[in-house]
Formats: structure tokens, C-alpha cells, sequence
């Protein structure tokens, strides 16, 4: 089957382009980079049936970063077996920058059609661009679209069997004066005054104005987290497990006989004839709580600020502004990147270290946002446990967990080899998300964190209990007691906590419940359990990121700092 | 009059062509593959407190660049 291969500049509306010419859904934001790994699909042109690559941005076929050098091979190999078409797709409001790509695609042996994306934008900014003439310089077909809406991907699929390898020549370093030819004779801009967004992009990278805008941004977006996450599992979850879910629960408890093996597995603890759904701990009960009563409100949340905030076009603007204090950790601007996916779920945040150019960063980036960055699964779990000792208590868990990620940061940023780059980063502007695609996008974030965390909550549930029964937690209790009483002050329970942990963080914190610790236990419990070690889902993304050798050293550093960290709030608390 | 000053040196709003870049060939793949040459028409955007990145617009594109970089990136300035 021949292959299509969309590639293009970072930030042009590859995955847009692609979504729409395949209907499988990918991940796109404004920013440069969202690709990082390549996603397949299928298209029919004609009575062809194509395969369809995403193929993560480049800005030219020298790489600079993991995530082009990965574009670069899937071309290569392409090439190699002579069954591709690449669709190169420019965008056309930068239309002098992107063609430096495309003429350096025309060298090669594969045919290319051009495909010139946000036409409409390039129309409200007053370019004009004669795609009749260019079609003919550079002698392979172009085609206007506007991926977001759709328009021209009819017309892009139409003329796929029209792809060939071009005879326009040019010599080699040469590349620019040709490209400033073409654009003289292609484009027309007219002049027009700015418009608020742009007004709004530049205050909001000049310093006097950006950071205020900065602190505001983030202020809002933890209220708006809060009072959406809160007002879900107030109003909605909480009263249709405690309503609705509760009453069959008890109904099957009693006629599974209150009691035995398979009831204890399933209900769990009956607390005074009622399921408690914080303590229960059977898979139907606690299982299914953690879930979706106590984690979902709060990753919608988050992934519904965030999806904003990605393709409006802010988070780059962040990443200037954090430019020096990323510096102290040896990483730049950008890495906010991977730290924020993080945030929502450590495995997309591991995925995206792969915008950082070299091995060190990505070392770094990495480590630190496994250690230091607690997943919105993890974080709501913690809000719901030390939140109600107030403010002050959660101020502690995630100050605590600040410092460490610039402790730690710094100490890796002077004893690793190597320095960091230089932040060196195409800024988007900003553009009024599509209702639609957002949507769409949050839909696949959530559908992806319950694909991944119901079936392993369970399994966590499942093994507690198992381990439970089987007296293994009390044996491991007695052999570990010791460390974790003295050196952590947790009972030695704990240790269930801190194996479940391996697993699933959520589970994990809401195995404290049951433990009746102080908030001094909770704040030490909280912050080892985010630092020692990743969940297992992480753990296989970052292995295969970081390869073996750089995981044990990047894991070693998690479980040393974990229980120095430990021990260190317990002797200060 | 015009003037060769580097990027740092701009004050913000401030247009210029490049006149030189005195990188090695890391920083002049860079800004290539970004549109960024001798010749290339330029205006500065801002700069951010303390040596960070500064940021400039080539065509319709904003670029942060690395205080490090933006010094070996020379602009004949129109204002002088």
C-alpha cells in the first residue's frame, strides 16, 4: 500500500490535516511540537487506499530535535522503498519560512503535492498568494485548505494521484535568493492594522506586562480547576454513588452473605451497615469510586483549562517568561511543556521531553517531572485527603514538592555533563480556539485516562486485597516497619501504600484513608508517594525515553530523594 | 545613519535587517531553518528581565531567542 506522509514546519495544522483527511483523531495544539510520535490512518483517493503519517514537525531535513529526527527517518525510509507521497503542508501566512522546507522535499525522490493551510487566516492578514503560478514553479500541484473547517481537504484528496517528483531546479545554496524569487512572484501583502489579538500576544511577552498576565492566567485557571473539579463531584458524582450506586451495593453485599472472600473482594468493608466509599475498598465500591468520583472531575477540569490554554496559543508565552528559572534547572523555556502535561498525566509529559534537543535536557525534563510533577489523578486524590486541614496543609504537600523539582534540578544541572541550550523557539499567535476541535480533544484526554486508570485502579484494588489476605502486607509491614517508622514516622500500613504505589498513585493515596494518620503522616505520606518512584505505566514510557541506563540512574535519584525528603519533613514537622 | 548593533542591544520596536550572525554552524542551522539570514527584515518585539530570551518577528512569525544567541545576531538598525 502506498504511504501518504503529511509533513511540514511545527505548528502548521499537520494533525488537523490529518484528522480530517483520515477521521482518526490526533492531539493538536498551538504550539510548535504537539507531535512527537507519528500517528497512522487511512484515506481512499480515487479507488486507492492510502495510508495516512503524521509525521511530527520539521522546520528542514537537518534535525534538531529527537522529535525531527524522528520525522526525518520515516522520510527516509519512505524513500528508500519508493511507495510514498508527501504532502507537504505549508503554512500560508508564513508562506517565505515554510517553503524553505518544501524546496528542500523537492530535491528528493518522492513525489509532493503542496498543500497551503490556513488560507482563510492568510486572507484576514491580507496575503494573497497566486496558486496557480506557484503550482507552476514549483511544478507539483497546490492546493489551498483551512484544515479547522475543513475547506480544500475534498480538493487535497482529489489531487493526491497528481503528486509527482517535480523537474524544478535550483542550485543548492542557493536556496534562499530562489525562495525570495518565488515570493515575489507569488505574494501580495497589503497592509492592515493589528488586531486585538496580537495587541494581546505582545503584551503578554513584555515583561512589564506578561508577568502580571502570567500570574493572572495561572490564578484563574487554579480557580476555575477548583471550582469545576469540586462542583462535579459535589453536585454530580458524590450523590449518584451515595444515592444511587450505595442502596445495589449493599443490596448485593447481603446477598453475597455480608461477608467471605468474594464479598470482600468485590464490597469490601461494610462500615455500620454502610458502604463508606473512601474506606470500603472492594472493587465495585472504592474501586470504582477513586475513579470516577474522585479523580475524573478534577482531569476534566484540568484537560478542560489546559486544551484552552494549548490552543489559544499561550503556553510558549510561559515558556519565554519562565525562560530563567527553567535555566537554574538546566532546561529552557520550553520544557514548561512536559512539566504541564504532566500535571494532567506523567505519560504524555514523559512523551513530550522529546521537543527538548539534547539527551541531558531530556535527562533532566524527565526526572524531574517524575519525581516532582504528581499527576492530576495523584493530585486530586492529595486535594481530597489533606484539603480538609485547609489552604495551608495542600500549601505544604506541593511546596514541599516545588523545592524539591529546584533542588534538584540544580544539583542535576551542575553535576550532569554537558550544558543546556539556549531557548530558540518559533512563538505561535494567538488564535481563538475552534469549539469543535476542542471538544473533540478533550473528549480523547479524557477517554484516554479512563482507558488507562479504570482497568489498573481495579487491578490495584484487587491486589490490595489479595495482599491483604494473604498476610503478605503484614510480613512486609514487620520487615520495612522499622525504616518507614523511624526514618518516615508513617505506621508501617504505609508500606501497602508505597507498593500499591508502583501501580497507581491514586489507589495508593486513598489507601491512606483507612490509616487514621495526623497531618504531619499525610504531608510526609503525600510527598513520598509522588517522589519515589513512577507508576507503572510511566515507568514504560520513560524506559523506553531514557533506555536502561539512564533509567536506574534517573530511578536511583527518585528513591534516594524520596526517603531523604521523607526524613527530612519528618525531623521538621 | 544605520547602525550595527546585536539583538540585545534594539530597543523594543526597533527595525533592522540582519547584517551578520557569528555563530557555529548549531546557531546559523537554527536560525535558517527559521528564516533568519543576512538580509532578513526584522523587528524587535521585547526583551525579558535579567538576560532572557529575546524575542523578535521575522514575517509573520514570533521567535524567542536565548540572550547567548541574540548577541551574535548583528542587525543594521533603520533608526541608528
Amino acid at each position: 500500500m502506498r504511504k501518504v506522509l503529511l509533513i511540514g514546519n511545527p505548528n502548521v495544522g499537520k494533525s488537523v490535516v490529518f484528522s480530517r483527511l483520515t477521521g482518526v483523531n490526533v492531539i493538536s495544539s498551538n504550539y510548535p511540537g504537539t507531535t512527537v510520535e507519528y500517528s497512522k490512518g487511512y484515506v481512499r483517493a480515487g479507488n486507492e487506499r492510502l495510508e495516512v503519517i503524521d509525521v511530527p514537525g520539521t522546520y528542514s531535513l537537518e534535525p534538531n530535535s529527537k522529535a525531527e529526527q524522528i520525522a526525518l527517518e520515516i522520510l527516509k525510509d519512505s524513500i528508500a522503498r519508493q511507495n510514498g507521497i508527501v504532502v507537504n503542508i505549508v503554512d500560508a501566512t508564513n508562506l517565505e519560512r515554510n517553503l524553505n522546507l518544501t524546496l528542500q522535499l523537492l530535491k528528493k525522490e518522492i513525489p509532493v503535492v503542496v498543500d497551503l493551510n490556513f488560507w482563510d487566516e492568510a486572507k484576514h492578514l491580507g496575503i494573497s498568494i497566486d496558486v496557480a503560478e506557484l503550482e507552476k514553479i514549483l511544478n507539483v500541484p497546490v492546493v489551498p485548505t483551512c484544515a479547522v473547517s475543513g475547506e480544500g481537504i475534498k480538493e487535497l484528496v482529489h489531487r493526491l494521484p497528481e503528486a509527482k517528483v517535480t523537474n524544478y531546479h535550483y542550485r543548492e545554496g542557493e536556496r534562499w535568493h530562489e525562495i525570495g524569487k518565488i515570493i515575489s512572484r507569488v505574494q501580495k501583502v497589503s497592509h492592515r492594522h493589528h488586531t486585538f489579538l496580537e495587541r494581546l500576544a505582545d503584551a503578554s511577552i513584555r515583561p512589564l506586562t506578561g508577568i502580571p498576565i502570567a500570574m493572572g492566567v495561572i490564578y484563574i485557571n487554579f480557580k476555575l480547576i477548583r471550582i469545576i473539579g469540586e462542583g462535579l463531584i459535589g453536585y454530580v458524582f458524590e450523590p449518584i454513588f451515595e444515592e444511587l450506586w450505595a442502596p445495589v451495593m449493599i443490596n448485593i453485599s447481603s446477598i453475597l452473605g455480608s461477608g467471605g472472600f468474594i464479598h470482600d473482594i468485590l464490597i469490601g468493608r461494610i462500615f455500620q451497615g454502610k458502604i463508606d466509599f473512601g474506606q470500603s475498598f472492594g472493587i465495585l465500591t472504592t474501586g470504582l469510586f477513586v475513579p470516577f468520583a474522585s479523580v475524573l472531575p478534577y482531569v476534566f477540569a484540568f484537560y478542560l483549562v489546559l486544551s484552552f490554554l494549548e490552543d489559544f496559543g499561550y503556553l510558549p508565552r510561559l515558556g519565554v517568561l519562565a525562560d530563567k528559572m527553567m535555566h537554574q534547572v538546566g532546561l529552557h523555556g520550553l520544557a514548561i511543556i512536559p512539566m504541564m502535561l504532566g500535571l494532567g498525566c506523567n505519560v504524555p509529559g514523559a512523551l513530550a521531553t522529546r521537543i527538548m534537543e539534547t539527551e541531558r535536557e531530556r535527562f533532566i525534563s524527565a526526572t524531574l517531572m517524575a519525581i516532582a510533577v504528581p499527576c492530576m489523578a495523584q493530585i486530586a486524590m492529595i486535594v481530597g485527603l489533606v484539603g480538609k486541614y485547609g489552604a495551608r496543609a495542600l500549601m505544604l504537600v506541593f511546596g514541599t514538592l516545588f523545592l524539591v523539582w529546584l533542588t534538584i534540578g540544580i544539583i542535576m544541572n551542575r553535576l550532569l555533563k554537558g550544558e543546556s541550550p539556549e531557548i530558540f523557539v518559533e512563538i505561535p499567535p494567538y488564535r481563538i480556539p475552534y469549539f469543535g476541535a476542542l471538544a473533540k480533544k478533550l473528549w480523547m484526554r479524557v477517554k484516554a485516562f479512563l482507558k488507562e486508570a479504570i482497568p489498573f485502579v481495579l487491578l490495584g484494588v484487587f491486589i490490595v486485597n489479595i495482599l491483604y489476605s494473604l498476610k503478605i502486607i503484614d510480613f512486609l509491614g514487620k520487615l520495612t516497619g522499622p525504616v518507614i517508622k523511624s526514618l518516615l514516622g508513617l505506621p508501617s500500613g504505609a508500606v501497602a501504600a508505597l507498593l500499591v504505589g508502583f501501580l497507581r498513585k491514586d489507589v495508593a493515596v486513598g489507601m491512606l484513608v483507612p490509616l487514621g494518620l495526623s497531618l504531619k503522616q499525610l504531608v510526609i505520606a503525600s510527598v513520598v508517594l509522588a517522589m519515589y518512584f513512577p507508576c507503572a505505566a510511566t515507568f514504560a514510557v520513560l524506559l523506553r525515553e531514557l533506555g536502561l541506563r539512564d533509567m536506574v540512574k534517573s530511578g536511583a535519584i527518585m528513591i534516594f530523594s524520596a526517603i531523604l525528603v521523607g526524613a527530612l519533613l519528618n525531623f521538621v514537622l | 545613519m544605520r547602525i550595527v548593533k546585536d539583538l540585545t542591544q534594539m530597543k523594543a520596536g526597533e527595525i533592522g535587517r540582519v547584517a551578520d550572525i557569528q555563530g557555529g554552524w548549531g546557531l546559523l542551522r537554527k536560525t535558517d531553518a527559521l528564516g533568519i539570514k543576512v538580509g532578513t527584515e526584522i523587528v524587535k518585539v521585547s526583551s525579558q528581565l535579567m538576560r532572557g530570551p529575546i524575542i523578535i518577528r521575522v514575517g509573520n512569525t514570533q521567535v524567542a531567542i536565548g540572550f547567548g544567541m541574540a548577541r551574535r545576531i548583528f542587525v543594521a538598525s533603520r533608526e541608528g
